[in-house]
């Protein structure tokens, strides 16, 4: 498999009012790679990862220049909700619709007048994100009576099934329980056959088990980026092994 | 010590009977009211009485007019006024105005609620009845109404729509969907509940109403039903107050007899109020 880049971020620099949160960053998000960034609390990552798709515009202050190409495109100047079916997002807590499981689903591809199946549609996104067995026979139940994790599952089935190019997960298993955890995990494994996927996570064990890149930040900077094995066994930057060997952070 | 702790649970004790006693008086002022005019109501209280009009004659009057007066004018300000007051807030929550005009929309919004109905009854005046020459109608009554409730509903809407969850909000932009689609689809649906609530209190103060009604020009004496919007017309708590204030006897009886009805029906509509809210109370959290 050879590393193309999907996206591609060039001098990016995100305010919010004056204070700038990230800066001047060249990252690279290579197709079928997961690709983690990691680094402590308030150092941009999660910033940096909510503008790949634009979902920092819902923050008055927020600002950002520099390109990120995309498909040939520079994001910052796409119609964000454009941007958005290309490129999924999971978030932190799992947050589906309160509405059944196979609704959950199908509204994404529904609202953009998608024609497909729709059943073979839930069917599919379901098995890609691991949950079909458990709800095959409870598609029209509602989504709140899942567990947490099943939750997480779910939204992530409710972005494959709109077929992005790339899915961004912010902290995705933060609240979830060790198994829950393991299973998303396991599923992120699986996903890379078909998606790009950048992952934010504050778990370096959980970086060092599913990422193939990692990008280390810190006080909204680049530090290292490079082949996840080589940041953890042996990182050329004095910061990043004080992070990764629990100096700080 | 020890002193000190049985100085403070007497305390304690004499303020716990104290409010339990001021809770009791106010409920115990609602019981009394209510057998009283239980008592004088129900001498004229049967079905005629429903679909009698008035007369001078008490024994002949009802409040036929009353009831399809308040029927027209309630069905006609709820149309005004839910669409009106719902998608204010929506906008108001979804959009936001930004700035400075943001803020004076915002304090001028809450500050109209706690404004008389008397004014806004001298406001209906001016604009509806003469201004925009509706005349006595059901229509300027309604609009007049629909003013009188509109911060009402928009401050009770607002309130339902900020309690929908932001996740749901972002989960529903993350799929590329468009601010129309995420507030029809998800805000909305979820809110609803509470906005119902607030639009059924609304509602039944606006039933209540009689002061801004009868600076528009409502009549108290009709003898038939409404057929369009721009008839005159007369409504309960108006046929209430013209009983009310005649010196026989008699017809302090037929007042009470309305009161129980308008009762009846502002208790029903409150009930349902509570009803849906405890309904739906428990749904949606993230």
């Amino acid at each position: 498999m050879t590393n193309e880049a999907v996206m591609t971020c060039r001098n990016l620099n995100i305010f919010y009012g004056e204070k700038q949160a990230v800066f001047d960053v060249d990252l690279d998000i290579l197709k079928n790679k997961v690709t983690a960034i990691i680094g402590p609390s308030g150092c941009g990552k999660s910033t940096l990862l909510r503008s790949l798709n634009r979902m920092n515009d819902f923050v008055p202050t927020f600002s950002m220049n520099g390109v990120i190409n995309f498909e040939g495109k520079n994001v910052l100047k796409e119609d964000p909700m454009v941007v958005r079916t290309r490129i999924g997002m999971v978030f932190q807590k799992p947050n589906p619709f309160p509405k059944s499981i196979y609704n959950n689903i199908t509204w994404g591809p529904k609202i953009h007048g998608h024609k497909v199946n729709f059943d073979e549609l839930v069917e599919n996104s379901l098995k890609a994100a691991a949950l079909w067995d458990e709800v095959k026979d409870r598609l029209h139940d509602s989504a709140l009576d899942l567990s947490g994790g099943q939750q997480q599952r779910l939204c992530i089935a409710r972005t494959v099934a709109m077929k992005p190019e790339v899915i961004l997960m912010d902290e995705p298993c933060s609240a979830l329980d060790p198994r829950s955890t393991i299973r998303i995990e396991d599923l992120i494994n699986d996903l890379r056959e078909d998606y790009s996927i950048a992952i934010v996570t504050h778990n370096m064990q959980q970086a060092a088990r599913v990422s193939d890149y990692t990008a280390f930040f810190y006080e909204g900077e680049l530090i290292e980026y490079g082949v996840t094995d080589g940041i953890f066994t042996n990182p050329q930057e004095k910061k990043t092994e004080d992070y990764i060997t629990g100096r700080f952070g | 010590m020890k002193d000190g702790f049985a100085a403070r649970k007497r305390k304690e004790k004499i303020f716990k009977y104290a409010c339990l006693a001021l809770t009791f008086s106010s409920v115990l002022i609602l019981v009394v009211l209510l057998y009283h005019i239980g008592q004088t109501g129900n001498k004229y209280l049967s079905l005629k009485f429903l679909t009698s009009w008035p007369s001078r004659f008490p024994h002949k009057a009802g409040i036929k007019a009353g009831i399809w007066g308040t029927i027209w004018l309630i069905s006609l300000t709820a149309a005004i006024s839910i669409p009106l007051g719902v998608l204010s807030a929506l906008f108001l929550e979804e959009y936001k105005i930004p700035g400075k005009i943001g803020k004076i929309v915002e304090i001028n919004v809450a500050n109209l609620a706690g404004v008389p109905s008397i004014v806004y009854g001298l406001l209906g005046l001016t604009v509806f009845v003469r201004y925009f020459g509706l005349d006595r109608s059901l229509l300027s009554g309604a609009l007049t109404l629909s003013l009188l409730i509109l911060p009402v509903i928009i401050v009770s809407s607002r309130e339902a729509i900020k309690a929908v969850p932001d996740a749901i909000r972002f989960g529903a932009y993350a799929l590329g969907a468009s601010r129309y689609q995420v507030v029809f689809w998800h805000v909305l649906p979820i809110a609803l509940p509470g906005i119902l609530t607030g639009v059924i209190l609304a509602l039944s103060r606006a039933i209540g109403e009689t002061a801004p009604l009868i600076i528009v020009g409502a009549l108290t004496y009709i003898s038939y039903t409404p057929e369009s919007v721009m008839d005159e017309f007369t409504v309960l708590p108006l046929q209430i107050y013209n009983w009310a204030s005649r010196p026989q006897e008699e017809f302090h009886y037929l007042a009470a007899g309305g009161i129980i009805v308008l009762l009846t029906v502002m208790l029903s509509m409150n009930f349902i109020a509570v009803v849906i809210r405890q309904k739906t109370s428990k749904k949606v959290k993230i």
